[in-house]
């Protein structure tokens, strides 16, 4: 093999490497923290952070005692420890699938404090809103887990769709 | 039959130390609300309270201990909102309850101010602690 084949090898490479590294395989980045399983966990799923931008997690994080009306405080410490977590990981910093996608749909002037509410969530389940209403099973369409099986490791594959009641779910 | 006092004794000091672990909690916070000058704390006190309802204005609705934790405390109750399961709160069902400070003291913060619209006094944290304690 001569060197320019093998320079053009390294390049092909390093680009193979780099694009990888661009494209985060998955739709949004797993919880990797467990205070924060623990903690949102007890009450509702524990949201990716990916799944809101770093303005709107600490929007949320600086009003714990109105949290969509219940009480959420956290001793001080806590409630820095988690805020520092979501900030580094919201979607705004985020390269996965679905993280770029939710980010891009809402404007620059807006924080959302519903994921639910963010125009990219509104328009996957455009169809299926209104079939849920009322479901007991389901809840509330902030209930991810309900359907999406595998939400947990943060992967929201059609082909994962399962809805109480319903059944699969295809476009 | 023999008694094999050895193994009588590590089973009595075992008892004797698991009983300290879960009394170990609501043993430290009583004594912080009596030298807070609250006390003495009565299981029945704690017992009506949990069941006394309260009005909330904003929602229309009744708000109980029981809207979450369900009127049998061995059994898993389900947050109001989420559905989200509640693991039992008698420690008779559940050995991990009221064994740990800081999440009574978290709890105690939030569901207070979700039940009553408040912070709830030394007095009323030391009944339902002697309440639950005993469940």
């Amino acid at each position: 093999m001569n060197t320019k084949s093998l320079t053009g090898l390294i390049i092909a490479g390093v680009l193979i490497t780099a694009s990888h590294a661009a494209l985060a395989s998955g739709d949004v980045a797993a919880v990797n923290n467990q205070q924060y399983s623990d903690e949102c966990g007890s009450c509702h799923f524990a949201y990716q952070p990916g799944l809101l931008p770093e303005r709107s997690w600490k929007k949320i994080m600086s009003s714990l005692d109105d949290h969509f009306g219940e009480n959420a405080e956290l001793p001080a410490a806590d409630q820095q420890m988690l805020s520092d977590y979501l900030a580094k990981n919201a979607g705004d910093h985020s390269n996965y699938k679905r993280s770029v996608k939710l980010m891009r749909s809402i404007r620059n002037s807006e924080t959302p404090l519903r994921i639910s509410k963010i125009p990219y969530f509104v328009k996957e389940h455009r169809e299926v809103a209104n079939k849920i209403k009322g479901s007991t099973k389901v809840k509330s369409i902030s209930n991810c887990e309900a359907c999406h099986q595998k939400a947990v490791d943060g992967s929201y594959a059609e082909r994962e769709i399962n809805i109480p009641g319903i059944g699969r779910w295809e476009d | 039959m023999k008694l094999n006092l050895g193994k009588l004794t590590a089973a009595a000091l075992f008892m004797a130390l698991s009983t300290q672990v879960h009394a170990g909690a609501v043993d430290t916070l009583q004594q912080e609300y009596l030298s807070a000058g609250a006390g003495p704390f009565s299981a029945a006190k704690g017992e009506q309270m949990w069941t006394e309802k309260h009005f909330d204005a904003e929602s229309g609705k009744d708000r109980t201990c029981q809207t979450c934790h369900t009127a049998d405390l061995t059994k898993s109750g389900k947050h109001a909102k989420t559905g989200k399961v509640i693991d039992p709160l008698a420690p008779s069902a559940n050995n991990e309850r009221l064994t740990d400070i800081k999440f009574i003291n978290k709890w105690f913060k939030r569901n207070c101010k979700w039940v009553l619209g408040r912070e709830c006094t030394n007095q009323e944290k030391g009944d339902y602690l002697e309440y639950l304690r005993g469940l």
